[in-house]
């Protein structure tokens, strides 16, 4: 037993390396796991205030192009306003206010901390649990999709950037509705890879890449980019479609959270089905 | 000795603020990833006590991690490096060995014995922070670029600091 004793401390700087060191690991694998808040993570009260405050300089910096696309946005937004619509047929715009339910709600945030260079990219935003917000809404620019809400504390959330391994969003080709799922391979910021696309479907360089509603995430239609790239794999049934994302990712500031109102609704009967199918 | 922790923790404080102010939000493409916060792991004086050296590193990596949402990745690469610190050092030794208080740095041991001693600790650093972060074997293509390409901006960067930093001995 002493010579146990004698022995665990001889090596005392081995012993203690190795039990920080799994301390180190059952961190690392509990923050891929779960999604509770934990103190060492990028909602901190002061981390996010000092990435906030480069944030800020970073955003004075940028002021200019973001003018020029709000106003671009601005000038979208304005063509499609009724007023600027010449009306065919009254009766749908009276139809409208009854059948239509709003199913997506759009909230404002700006981003606080930001990264495209890791294989694994994450965002923050001023926008946390006290605003409605939840984990896996979804989150989108002027542009596209820009990522899935991952933590949240009282006033900042978390997301798991498009440009992450562990994103996979669902996407179909505009033109002739077939979908697939989008994900990124970590090497450039601006480019990702839409897999599951069967050979035996007319895919063109150009064609526009939208979200699909199926992940009860995003609203369908959401443009992400354009195909720029089709590649066919020896072996298998489908494309590895190029997708040149329309977002840019390094200049992000500002974004609108999604707040799909009937995505409860469609979760828990989704759940229902496959409980039904693990029965024997 | 007063001076000294005074020292080390000023250093600390504008190293860890030039990572996370700066070296987070440069972009220097996608394999890019500098990270001159170690240089602080790399300084620590040559008698600092090994059960000392642990505890130092693991706060310092989790401080880093704070700011990169990534729990544990740093700290654990940071163990990594302060535990083949002392074994670096001595393969490294001059025939006369070092001075008792020395601090492990350019000026007090020259361009090429510091390019391997950082080189080697950086490289280690890296080597684990990147594997951790990507967790599997089948990119080690894009994995390996990062690492090497990362290494060297690391390693230009602590000598250059070197470089600028202020020394009292000097004075």
């Amino acid at each position: 037993m002493r010579l146990l004793f004698l022995l665990l401390w001889r090596n005392n700087f081995t012993i203690f390396f190795l039990l920080l060191q799994v301390i180190s690991i059952i961190m690392l694998v509990r923050s891929n796991r779960y999604q509770q808040a934990t103190a060492f993570n990028a909602t901190n009260r002061f981390v996010t205030q000092t990435t906030g405050a480069v944030n800020n300089a970073r955003e004075f910096i940028s002021l200019r192009d973001e003018n020029a696309r709000l106003a671009e946005e601005n000038a979208k937004l304005r063509a499609r306003l009724n007023e600027s619509a010449y009306l065919r047929d009254t009766l749908t715009i009276r139809i409208n206010d009854t059948i239509r339910h709003q199913q997506y709600e759009y909230m404002p945030a700006r981003v606080v901390n930001n990264s495209v260079n890791r294989r694994n990219n994450y965002l923050t935003l001023n926008r946390g649990s006290i605003d409605g917000i939840r984990p896996e809404m979804g989150v989108i620019s002027t542009n596209g999709v820009v990522g899935i809400v991952h933590r949240v504390s009282d006033n900042y959330c978390t997301v798991i950037s498009l440009l992450n391994e562990k994103t996979s969003v669902s996407a179909m080709i505009s033109r002739n509705r077939f979908f697939g799922s989008v994900r990124w391979d970590g090497k450039s910021p601006g480019r990702v890879t839409l897999y599951e696309i069967d050979k035996t479907v007319p895919v063109r360089k150009g064609d526009s890449v939208v979200t699909t509603a199926y992940s009860a995430l995003f609203p369908s239609g959401i443009f992400m980019g354009k195909v720029d790239h089709i590649a066919i794999e020896p072996g298998s049934p489908f494309y590895k479609l190029g997708i040149r994302l329309a977002t840019d990712f390094s200049n992000l500031s500002r974004v609108y959270i999604v707040k799909n109102l009937y995505k409860d609704e469609q979760r828990i009967l989704e759940e229902k089905n496959e409980m039904k199918e693990d029965q024997p | 000795m007063i001076i000294t922790v005074l020292r080390l923790l000023l250093q600390f404080i504008v190293l860890m603020g030039i990572q996370v102010v700066i070296l987070n939000n440069v972009r220097l493409g996608a394999f890019i990833n500098p990270f001159l916060y170690v240089l602080f792991l790399l300084s620590l004086p040559v008698n600092t006590p090994k059960l000392l050296l642990l505890p130092l590193a693991f706060f310092t990596g989790l401080i880093a991690d704070m700011f990169q949402n990534t729990p544990g990745m740093h700290a654990s690469a940071c163990l990594l490096l302060v535990y083949c610190r002392p074994s670096w050092l001595s393969i490294l030794a001059p025939r006369e060995g070092y001075e008792p208080d020395m601090t492990p740095g350019l000026r007090s041991m020259g361009l090429g014995w510091y390019i391997a001693y950082a080189g080697g600790l950086i490289f280690m650093h890296h080597f684990l922070l990147f594997f951790l972060e990507i967790f599997r074997l089948s990119e080690i293509g894009s994995t390996l670029a990062r690492i090497g390409l990362s290494s060297c901006v690391t390693l230009s960067l602590v000598t250059i600091a070197q470089f600028l930093s202020f020394n009292p001995k000097n004075n």
